[in-house]
């Protein structure tokens, strides 16, 4: 069965890293919904954080060809984790009137999201949550009119596996 | 020292004897430095294709890295088919390639490509050199990962500034840090045990072997684990040699133009073991049918190519030799006399052969098997692609590994004379021949010259029957007999719809390569009689230097035994053979 994958590879930071990366999935047929690079606590060290929808062998395939690149010291496909703390990020613009104003911002309370900027006609929020709440919450914005919003991709982490449940 | 020097010095310290190879505008600075190395022969080719399949044939023949060194831009860009041809068979090849200065990098400057982004899905690994400080590191990393694990090309760009620049405190260095890769060498033991307990349990295993052999010199300890299990082998395109053609386990080539009692062995095994194969479309077939009643345990190197294609059973990630040396302490003696007696009964039921007896035309085959009778156990023998290159596969008596050069994955047009070439440069004392079609010679026919002006005494059979003729073979037995541009003696005057040779055919056909080759100094031979065969190859391998025999052959043979594509194992077709 198809469904979305979360993979992690650590890879050492060399010219072109992320075209290799993302190349290679292009290349053996694969479709990215989304993909971060970003440093770690080791200036030597990115992380690439991809999202792709696949089977469980075609995610084994991609896992087993991104370690055969030479750059790329370490993949993890995060779903097959115990325990893991995934989040997504995104900045929305709804427009808003003297009225709905209020109701706007209730609504983003009960999500906790927060606001980024406001004039008479528009509102901006921020939200960093699990891509579903995300989801949930530019549903309810959208009967408000969304003005325009955008959406990190998800990045994750494992959480200590010496952690005793 | 300079960014020239310091490339030059770290392939001598890698052992670089000989590059192929053309120069161009932003190389002259390391061809400058060549000019003045003793240590390193440099071939100059005339095409940079041909360079780069030479140093391919340097590297299957031998093992050792094959080095090439050409210009920016379309210098570079000549060398794709040869490192796309050199990956799919891992190959191990460092391709250096010059490029634009730093500071001109991004600006459509002259002669300039992205080299580092055409080549990144066909090679192993690749470099832009961006500072001469990482110069030295990155030429220790190319060898390390071209020549380790499953071998493969690497390609280096490097900018003009950068071997223009000095680095003053160079040093070759001597450890690789590569965090990345760390290739398995030794198998899983619990894995091995698996296997062993699997072939003790099976009746009817069958050894599936392929380029892997010969890549982990593993053909050795191949033999002795038949010799104590008796386990019968097919062999790969890439494997051919491993095995020698005429021992008494080895069943055949199994695929498209497999022998059938090969491809038999596959439907009838109860326990498959691949080691060092990667389970290729034309030998499978649909995937889904492929070996239905065995247990499939597969060897390999590069975990990737497990679970790939089949669903695994067995699988044991690591070098095919260690492999095969601890399988052989665990496992038993054993007979399998049913079994086997099954494969002989298979082989005599279905052999290969030919009839040239009943042919006034020279059969291909018989050309092909010609080549036997004037070479030794250590021929090299290189092919080109297409009918010949199966017919080569079929009859060919290849006795070790690493004397059947092939371009398999690929299937690269234009790759056996030049390969051939790099194969006789390697190998100078031996017997190499480039067994090719009239298609495929005329790919890389430039490096004819090449072989007479450097005495590199190839000697080139060409397999002429005017066609291109694999695809000619499946237009006549699939597409309703329509050669559409597969006739090389088609002209304007032509009919549009040609079903074939007849009274109307034009007479002539260019090029006439017994001239072509004269031309380029290389003794030209061309033989029509099967009469005369025997007498014009034993002329041609009498002369001293390089020699081309175009023999024209039957122009609508084709090869047989064949599955075709898409169907399954046992569904062979016979054609006229049987």
């Amino acid at each position: 069965m198809s469904k979305k994958h979360t993979i992690i590879a650590t890879v050492t930071n060399r010219v072109g890293i992320l075209a290799r990366v993302t190349g290679l999935l292009a290349q053996r047929g694969y479709n990215i919904e989304s993909a971060i690079a970003a440093p770690t606590e080791d200036p030597d060290i990115y992380k690439i954080t991809l999202v792709v929808k696949g089977t469980e062998d075609q995610m084994e395939q991609v896992t087993k060809q991104l370690n055969k690149l030479i750059d790329v010291i370490k993949v993890i496909d995060i779903s097959h984790e115990n325990n893991y703390i995934v989040r997504e990020y995104i900045i929305m613009k709804v427009n808003i009137n003297r009225k709905n104003r209020s109701e706007v911002l209730e609504l983003m309370n009960v999500f906790s999201a927060r606001p980024l900027d406001v004039d008479n006609n528009t509102l901006t929020m921020e939200l960093s949550a699990r891509a579903r709440k995300i989801d949930r919450l530019i549903a309810l914005m959208k009967p408000f009119g969304i003005n325009e919003y955008v959406r990190s991709g998800e990045f994750a982490m494992t959480e200590d596996p010496r952690r005793s449940s | 020292m300079k960014g020239a020097e310091i490339l030059i010095d770290g392939l001598i310290k890698e052992g670089v004897d000989t590059i192929f190879g053309y120069p161009g505008g932003v190389m002259i600075p390391v061809f400058d430095v060549l000019y003045s190395t003793k240590e390193i022969k440099f071939i100059l080719t005339r095409h940079e294709q041909g360079a780069t399949h030479a140093a391919d044939g340097y590297a299957r023949s031998t093992g050792k890295t094959g080095v090439v060194f050409v210009t920016s831009g379309p210098g570079a860009t000549n060398t794709i088919t040869g490192i796309a041809t050199a990956k799919m068979d891992s190959v191990p090849i460092v391709v250096v390639t010059g490029q634009v200065s730093t500071k001109s990098i991004g600006t459509d400057a002259f002669q300039e490509t992205d080299m580092s982004g055409l080549t990144r899905s066909i090679c192993k690994h690749n470099y832009l050199v961006n500072h001469v400080r990482d110069l030295p590191r990155v030429i220790k990393e190319a060898f390390y990962i071209a020549n380790s694990g499953r071998p493969g090309p690497v390609s280096i760009d490097l900018p003009v500034d950068v071997v223009n620049d000095s680095l003053p405190d160079y040093k070759y260095p001597e450890t690789i840090d590569l965090p990345g890769y760390k290739p398995v060498v030794k198998g899983h033991i619990n894995q091995i045990k698996k296997l062993a307990e699997a072939i003790k349990n099976a009746e009817k295993p069958l050894l599936y072997t392929g380029g892997g052999i010969i890549s982990s010199s593993a053909h050795n300890n191949l033999l002795q684990f038949i010799s104590k299990t008796n386990i019968p082998v097919i062999t790969t395109l890439m494997g051919l040699g491993s095995i020698p053609y005429d021992h008494p386990r080895f069943v055949g080539m199994p695929g498209m133009h497999g022998v059938a009692a090969a491809n038999y062995a596959l439907t009838e095994c109860d326990l498959l073991i691949s080691v060092g194969a990667r389970f290729d479309d034309r030998i499978t077939g649909p995937a889904g049918s492929f070996a239905k009643q065995a247990k499939i345990a597969h060897v390999d190197i590069d975990p990737a190519e497990i679970g790939k294609v089949v669903k695994t059973d067995i699988p044991v990630v690591g070098d095919a030799n260690y492999v095969l040396e601890k399988l052989t302490e665990m496992v038993d003696n054993s007979e399998y006399v049913e079994w086997n007696s099954r494969m002989s009964e298979l082989k005599m039921e279905y052999p290969l052969h030919y009839d040239q007896k009943a042919h006034e035309y020279i059969l291909p085959q018989y050309a092909i098997d010609m080549v036997n009778k004037f070479t030794t156990d250590d021929a090299i023998i290189v092919t080109d692609v297409g009918q010949h290159q199966m017919w080569c596969a079929q009859f060919i008596k290849y006795k070790q590994p690493r004397c059947f050069l092939s371009s398999g994955g690929l299937g690269t047009m234009g790759y056996g004379l030049p390969a051939a070439m790099g194969a006789q440069v390697a190998n100078p004392d031996r017997r190499v021949v480039a067994i090719t079609g009239d298609g495929g010679i005329q790919m890389n026919i430039q490096e004819l010259a090449t072989c007479a002006i450097n005495n590199i005494p190839v000697k080139v059979v060409v397999i002429n029957n005017s066609y291109l003729g694999m695809v000619r073979q499946w237009q006549d037995l699939f597409w309703d007999g329509k050669f559409s541009q597969t006739c090389l003696k088609k002209t304007p005057d032509c009919p549009d719809h040609c079903k074939g040779p007849n009274g109307n055919c034009p007479n002539r056909y260019w090029p006439n390569l017994e001239k072509v080759a004269e031309a380029n100094g290389v003794k030209g031979f061309r033989v029509e009689s099967v009469h005369d065969l025997e007498k014009t190859f034993s002329a041609a391998f009498a002369h001293k230097g390089p020699a081309l025999i175009e023999v024209m052959v039957d122009k609508l043979t084709n090869v047989f035994p064949m599955i075709p594509s898409g169907k399954k194992n046992n569904e062979i077709l016979f054609g006229d053979e049987k």
